[in-house]
């Protein structure tokens, strides 16, 4: 199962063991997912359905979740919000659905999605360290940009101009999802320095001096860069993971050079084997290129499940979702329709091409989440493929990442 | 004897996690983590144990400094309000949530956001203590650095907080139906609608959380200056103030209280919940020793040493703790020695401050230390159980409060005491709740429901 061009270092498990993750958005990633009979619409705002979701996927030994966010009203349309009213809107801040969660689980990562666009770097970062803090070591984050123009209004701090996804090769257009996967990068830049301008044995509480801290191994970070400049140290000490996880979803160049940067974790949309080798290999050329070659970074394979025992009770569920959103699903990603054994084909199929693990987005969370815990996952571990328990505490040890040394007490000492 | 013509004030206690100053100690053996989860928990747990109304944190953006160096000698290192709140939700039931949420570092749709969001994942337990800051020394951590005039702090404090309520009010409550036959999730397509055109934020678009339980959190208001004040009379629903006499916690009731009037509203729409710190010992006696020995504990030689630097605005590092007072004047000029804290602005005359500390040194033959530790903040409740049950009760019956925010002094554990021997004689005494009425935040203050009224009206514009 191990990948040539995974640079992952060698444990016991790399050589059987892929990563599965969940994406979860609502009632699921079908706009009609909602309308289905195990969706509960009326619970999408309380912390108990939340809680069931993560549990069920913990019960599944999943690496982790990840929750979509925004800053703005979900919508159809790439550009702005479309006015529907047949679909789900409205969301809860993806961090804090994370952080209520957290006390109720004990292995599974969590992982919220922030959106730099708009944001501070400093709150960001002491919010993700304090999501390690209350999950143990289990936080993660995946990055986000916006360049929605009503998104921008939200704020009232710039402005951008309205553009579509067809209009994403334009020149004026191309140059501003640049600086905006810039400014991403400067603003995980700034997170990270953040989670290491404390040593871990800052606090020393020497009551012979009268000391809490030993003020030599707290760190200013001294970020200065187009968007914003950032003095530091965090208000918050380094979290349990050193380094809590970074993740971002790609589809072409910018952001596949953003992930090869500054993330730990990409999440990718091949459609097939080829696709992904190509991905694999465009981003470990960007990691390379950023001088991290030698540190492990994941791509994992983004795809939409449909998942029955049957394949034709699938393929009559999407068609009858479809039909009640009045079109065809689309996706960035791949969209699977079968069962799980099927599913699980796929995953090795898309594996032997690099692909270090999956974050599977169900279609309907209430139907296919539990297909992939008490279906999939099941599937995977008679092939030898999958964990039978979990087998770290921390999101960096399930991922086989080691704890990272602190940049500024390798550079004190040096 | 005639019945007293006036019903008992029911008492509203809340807990303060031990803060990042000398209040807290941490050199107590007793003295735990202040950022592992379990510490909050514990906290949160012990508050709830007691029927307490809420759990109060505060904040700082950027740790303090001391003659161009971190400061050391307290507890430095907290988590994020939001987060630690949310993961607090899951391991309480009825306690409310209060948040120290800067004005001047966050902007209202993101702010509104995890207010409303904290109050769905708690069920309705979010309170917001709104406080705002001007410095640059904290805008250098943040995107727009200090970009604020001092005197515009609060004119962009009253406007966030104003922006924010257009935010939580711009969806009502009934917009999702989410009728699986029909197809109709939304019956408004333009829920969260708002537009905002003020002098600090112009704004427009959807909000993106459908309303919470609560409607809006729960406002406190911190700080008290006339402005201050004015602020809390028109927004808020507490003030969390300063510990003082009887009197001048009376002095302090009225006025406030008086200016709710102007704002169309009622004596017991504002309520006044100053910070108290307590020693508890089996008599009277025994809790004045120890709270002596607490005061010892708080000031350390090196700390009685910064202390001193505050007022006379000079490095007076070479000093020794024990010995005399310094013979040089403070330095009057810029206040240059401490940043990043409010303490410093209480001594607006340092010379005539180290002119009378230094006669009563001399008459007390006390130490730097013995007069830091003797002019200092003491404990506002020492004595035993039934004293300190009977003072609380009397301070609020007087209307000097309407209750207290406890701050103990030791993490996470110091609240544990309290709750054991104080709360249930104030229980006997038929001032405290035995079981909590409600289930929201403004349940528990008896404040309310921000939909029983017209949204918006409260704040004045």
């Amino acid at each position: 199962m191990s990948s040539s061009s995974s640079s992952l270092p060698a444990s016991p498990l790399s050589s059987t063991s892929l990563h599965l993750a969940v994406a979860l958005d609502g009632a699921g990633w079908h706009p009609a997912a909602w309308r289905e009979p195990e969706a509960r619409p009326l619970d999408l705002f309380t912390a108990g359905y939340w809680a069931d979701l993560v549990i069920e996927a913990e019960r599944g030994l999943l690496d982790f979740v990840t929750f979509e966010d925004g800053l703005g009203l979900q919508s159809s349309h790439f550009a702005e919000p479309d006015g529907r009213t047949d679909q789900v809107r409205g969301r809860l801040d993806a961090v804090l659905i994370a952080a209520r969660v957290a006390p109720l689980t004990r292995h599974i990562g969590l992982v919220p999605t922030v959106v730099a666009t708009h944001t501070e770097p400093f709150h960001i970062s002491k919010a993700i360290a304090t999501l390690d803090y209350v999950s143990t070591g289990r936080a993660g984050l995946r990055i986000q940009v916006s360049g929605r123009q009503n998104e921008a209004a939200h704020f009232g701090r710039r402005t951008f101009p309205r553009f579509g996804i067809e209009d994403l090769d334009m020149p004026g257009i191309r140059e501003l999802v640049a600086e905006l996967f810039d400014e991403a990068a400067d603003y995980v830049e700034v997170v990270r320095r953040l989670w290491d301008s404390w040593e871990d044995d800052a606090e020393i509480r020497d009551v012979a001096t009268g000391r809490f801290i030993d003020r030599d191994k707290l760190h200013y970070i001294d970020f200065e860069g187009r968007h914003f400049s950032v003095k530091g140290p965090s208000i918050t000490p380094r979290p349990p993971q050193g380094q809590p996880i970074v993740s971002a979803l790609g589809h072409e160049t910018v952001p596949y050079r953003l992930i090869g940067r500054s993330a730990d974790i990409g999440y990718v949309t091949p459609h097939n084997t080829a696709q992904a080798r190509a991905i694999v290999d465009e981003i470990r050329g960007e990691q390379q290129a950023a001088g991290r070659a030698d540190e492990p970074v994941h791509v994992f394979g983004d795809l939409v499940v449909f998942l029955d025992d049957d394949p034709a009770e699938a393929a009559a569920r999407r068609a009858r979702l479809d039909e009640l959103a009045g079109q065809p699903y689309t996706s960035d990603a791949r969209i699977f329709t079968g069962t799980p054994g099927e599913l699980a084909d796929l995953i090795q199929e898309l594996a032997a091409a690099g692909l270090t693990g999956f974050r599977l987005r169900p279609a309907v969370v209430g139907h296919d989440l539990p297909k992939i815990t008490r279906g999939l996952v099941p599937e995977l571990q008679r092939r030898g493929a999958f964990r039978t328990a979990y087998e770290a505490d921390t999101l960096r040890g399930l991922l086989g990442l080691a704890r990272p040394a602190n940049r500024y007490a390798a550079a004190a000492t040096a | 004897m005639s019945k007293p013509s006036k019903p008992l004030k029911q008492i509203h206690l809340a807990a303060h996690f031990p803060g990042v100053n000398n209040t807290t100690v941490w050199s107590d053996p007793e003295a735990g983590s202040h950022i592992e989860f379990s510490s909050f928990a514990h906290f949160a747990r012990t508050a709830e144990r007691a029927k307490f109304d809420f759990l109060f944190l505060a904040e700082g953006l950027r740790l303090r400094e001391q003659g161009g160096n971190i400061y050391d000698l307290d507890v430095v290192g907290r988590p994020d309000t939001f987060t630690v709140l949310s993961a607090l939700a899951a391991v309480t039931e009825r306690l409310g949530l209060t948040g120290t949420i800067n004005s001047t570092f966050n902007e209202p749709y993101e702010v509104a956001r995890q207010f409303a969001s904290l109050d769905h994942l708690s069920g309705g337990r979010a309170a917001w203590n709104v406080v705002t800051s001007w410095d640059a020394f904290t805008g250098e951590n943040f995107r727009r650095g200090g970009f604020l005039p001092q005197e515009e702090r609060y004119s962009r404090a009253k406007e966030f907080l104003s922006t924010a309520n257009e935010l939580f009010d711009s969806w009502h409550g009934d917009e999702i139906i989410a009728d699986q036959a029909t197809g109709t999730f939304l019956r408004d397509a333009k829920a969260g609608a708002f537009v905002h055109q003020g002098y600090h934020f112009d704004i427009e678009g959807q909000f993106n959380v459908p309303r919470s339980p609560q409607g809006r959190p729960v406002i406190f208001q911190a700080g008290d200056s006339d402005e201050g004040r004015e602020f809390a009379a028109s927004s808020a629903d507490a003030i969390f103030s300063r510990y003082s006499t009887l009197k001048e916690g009376q002095a302090f009731y009225a006025d406030v209280k008086g200016r709710l009037a102007e704002y169309g509203r009622t004596h017991d729409q504002l309520l006044i919940l100053p910070a108290a710190t307590f020693v508890l010992g089996d008599t009277d006696a025994e809790a004045q020793e120890l709270a002596h020995e607490v005061r010892r504990q708080q000031v350390s030689g090196a700390t009685a040493i910064k202390h001193l630097e505050f007022v006379w605005n000079r490095d007076l590092s070479a000093y020794d703790p024990d010995g005399p007072l310094p013979d040089i004047d403070p330095d009057p000029g810029e206040h240059t020695i401490a940043r990043g804290r409010a303490q410093v602005r209480m001594y607006r005359d340092p010379l005539a401050i180290a002119r009378e500390w230094r006669e009563l040194a001399a008459a007390n033959k006390w130490s730097i230390r013995d007069l830091v530790i003797e002019t200092g903040n003491r404990q506002a409740f020492v004595g035993s159980p039934a004293t300190v049950a009977k003072t609380i009760d009397d301070f609020v019956q007087a209307d000097a409060s309407d209750g207290f925010i406890l701050v103990p002094h030791i993490t996470p554990g110091g609240l544990d005491i309290f709750a054991d021997t104080v709360v249930p004689l104030l229980q006997e005494r038929g001032v405290f709740r035995t079981e909590y009425e409600g289930t929201t935040l403004r349940d528990h203050l008896g404040v309310a429901h921000p939909d029983a009224g017209a949204p918006g009206e409260r704040v004045a514009s």
